[in-house]
């Protein structure tokens, strides 16, 4: 029972990791449709920039944490102007391959720069944040990590509802034309939202850095394992991407404690498979009608 | 002997015949004579052992590029798996060779159609999928061919892979590169030639109709299941195709070069050489395996400039930088890839100088 207790909180924990990263994915599909495949590289990009402010220059944790965050958001707004602005309206082929041509140049640079080597951030946690019940042990970064989610859920959530530019946000990604015809600048929303995606994905690579070290080769392997996450909930649903994030981390975990753990790898392709066979639009995702 | 035809100045198809031509003039059948000349009489006697290799290799991905034009430049269903069936026709043809005893001359097109059965099994969510969806769904099905290849140990050896004896064809060692050189380009040329027909046929049709609107397509009567099937089947078939030549050619096949990077790789290449092009297809791949081996001997000459190989194992990720700054460039300056600067190149000859 303890084992299953122990798998239940690993697997939430890798849950709420995904949830975070499909955050930004979903986001970015949800304004412009373009699929994301430089995603897994994005949140290596925000990691290591932690890593240098924090670790090698050594600057408060506070600090380091916001200025990855403005860099990351400029990074979005450069990715967007310079790279996809171009190609608005062209096929869809060539905006994935693109995505996949800048997934490999920042991961061939960033293994230039910082090698393939796992690097690790100065323990900075409080280790009275360490949760126990019974013999169950949650560890700091864990509860780190649920606390820091939570918060930004919540400022996304507060974003979204009430600022004008999350509602403008919300009507290019429910209808651009009619957007457009009432005067929003759908340009910028594209660009906004690939800021904020970027900054959600540089977020959830500083937690996924202080959970397991950062590693280019293993932090791109999460950026793919969005994809699963995101059919599960639907491609285009908030909410989705949170429920499908924990049930794919809790059938990693299961999977990995209980069947085999090079299954465990796997997994989430499978279930992408099945789910694409019997409800491709996801649990909350929107349905497209098609009829001749 | 009546008049050698040049291109005339515009376009003036008067009919449907005209349209279909392959050769619009004498030109073109002389130019294609020559060049097939040059790569059968000329080129396997004047390259040096590792350009061979190089032109080889070059062979054998242009084979499986083709067939993934005709999927996605053609049909216009994105496979992002095409790297795992090329490693299906190759396991495929190693497990015929050396389980089952069959010859070469069986074993490469009974791998083929092996491959093009996983393939179609594989296109059965394009029923319900499009774009974006099946683009993920085929992402799947690369995973998970990868781990069949490395569980499966009893069929496939798992990480240690399985080792092909060298073929032989009607008595003729394969052994040699000069010798699978023939192999490679025959069997390149026929395939060509197929699929350049198959794009005239009701089939080729009906492949760019769905591609062009599905909707549409299904309104006038093609069954587009079926038909994205048969894409399916045949892209997965030149895949398998040149997967067995790229076993019998490497000799040991291990899981490892069947990754998404291969598939990543078909892709580009197919992106690069123009979407929709039979010849596009081959001048990818020249253009991206060139560059491989432009990139991987220059991480090599540095290797040995550098005083300590630290520099050098350092330089060798910039490769990949190069890689995927080549297909960004690409894809913003020039989209329609490098059929469409080559038929610039030559309709600027051609017109000069007059061009309009």
């Amino acid at each position: 029972m303890e084992f299953f207790f122990q798998l239940l909180i690993n697997g939430l924990s890798i849950g709420f990791l995904y949830a975070l990263a499909a955050l930004g994915f979903v986001m970015i599909f949800k304004s412009s449709s373009v699929l994301n495949f430089a995603h897994g590289e994005l949140m290596a990009i925000g990691a290591f920039v932690f890593l240098v402010l924090s670790t090698w220059a050594k600057l408060p944790i506070w600090l380091a944490f916001l200025i990855t965050l403005a860099g990351s958001f400029s990074l979005g707004f450069i990715i967007e102007r310079f790279f996809l602005r171009p190609l608005i309206g062209e096929a869809l082929i060539e905006v994935i391959m693109l995505t996949v041509g800048l997934a490999i140049m920042f991961k061939g640079l960033m293994l230039f720069i910082f090698g393939g080597d796992i690097h690790s951030y100065v323990d900075f946690l409080p280790q009275t944040l360490t949760f126990h019940w019974g013999a169950i042990e949650v560890p700091g970064v864990y509860v780190a990590t649920f606390i820091v989610g939570l918060i930004f859920l919540g400022l996304f959530g507060f974003f979204f509802k009430y600022s004008s530019q999350g509602i403008y946000m919300r009507s290019v990604a429910d209808n651009q034309p009619a957007a457009m015809a009432l005067g929003v600048h759908v340009r910028r929303v594209f660009a906004m939202s690939w800021a904020i995606a970027a900054l959600v994905c540089a977020m959830s690579g500083i937690v996924l850095g202080i959970i397991n070290g950062i590693n280019v080769h293993e932090v791109s392997a999460v950026g793919l394992k969005v994809f699963p996450v995101v059919i599960l909930g639907g491609l285009d649903s908030i909410g989705g991407a949170i429920l499908g994030g924990l049930i794919i981390g809790l059938l990693e975990t299961f999977t990995g404690g209980y069947i085999s753990t090079s299954l465990r790898e796997i997994i989430p392709y499978i279930v992408l498979i099945l789910i694409l066979m019997i409800k491709p639009y996801g649990l909350f995702g929107l349905v497209e009608i098609e009829r001749v | 002997m009546r008049k050698l035809q040049f291109h005339p100045c515009g376009n003036f198809n008067e009919t449907y015949e005209q349209e279909l031509t392959i050769f619009e003039t004498d030109y073109g059948r002389l130019s294609m004579l020559i060049g097939l000349i040059l790569l059968f009489a000329v080129v396997p006697f004047i390259s040096s052992a590792y350009l061979l290799y190089v032109i080889n290799i070059i062979g054998i991905y242009a084979i499986a590029a083709i067939g993934l034009n005709l999927l996605i430049g053609y049909t216009g269903q994105i496979s992002l798996g095409h790297g795992a069936f090329f490693g299906v026709g190759a396991y495929s043809a190693a497990i015929l060779a050396t389980k089952a005893g069959f010859p070469f001359l069986i074993a490469v097109p009974l791998a083929g159609v092996i491959t093009a059965i996983v393939g179609m099994f594989f296109g059965l969510p394009s029923a319900r999928l499009k774009h974006l969806y099946l683009c993920i769904a085929t992402l799947a099905s690369q995973f998970i061919l990868e781990y069949v290849f490395v569980q499966w140990e009893g069929l496939t050896g798992g990480a240690a892979g399985i080792s092909i004896p060298s073929g032989s064809l009607f008595g003729i060692d394969l052994g040699s590169d000069r010798n699978f050189y023939y192999v490679i380009f025959i069997c390149f040329a026929v395939m060509t030639w197929m699929a350049v027909n198959l794009i005239r046929t009701r089939y080729g049709r009906a492949f760019i109709a769905i591609r062009d609107n599905d909707q549409a397509a299904e309104g006038m009567g093609i069954p587009i299941f079926q038909y994205k099937l048969l894409s399916f089947a045949i892209s997965s078939f030149y895949a398998g195709f040149a997967g067995a030549l790229f076993a019998y050619y490497m000799i040991s096949i291990t899981p490892e070069p069947f990754n998404l990077w291969l598939s990543i790789e078909y892709i580009a290449m197919i992106i690069i050489g123009g979407l929709g092009s039979i010849p596009g297809s081959v001048f990818g791949t020249i253009f991206i395996i060139t560059l491989n081996e432009i990139l991987s001997l220059a991480t090599e000459l540095l290797m040995n400039v550098g005083a300590s190989t630290g520099i050098a194992i350092t330089i060798a990720p910039l490769r990949e930088f190069v890689y995927g700054l080549a297909i960004i460039l690409f894809i913003i300056f020039e989209p329609k890839g490098l059929a469409e600067v080559w038929r610039i190149v030559r309709s600027s000859f051609r017109l000069w100088p007059f061009s309009y």
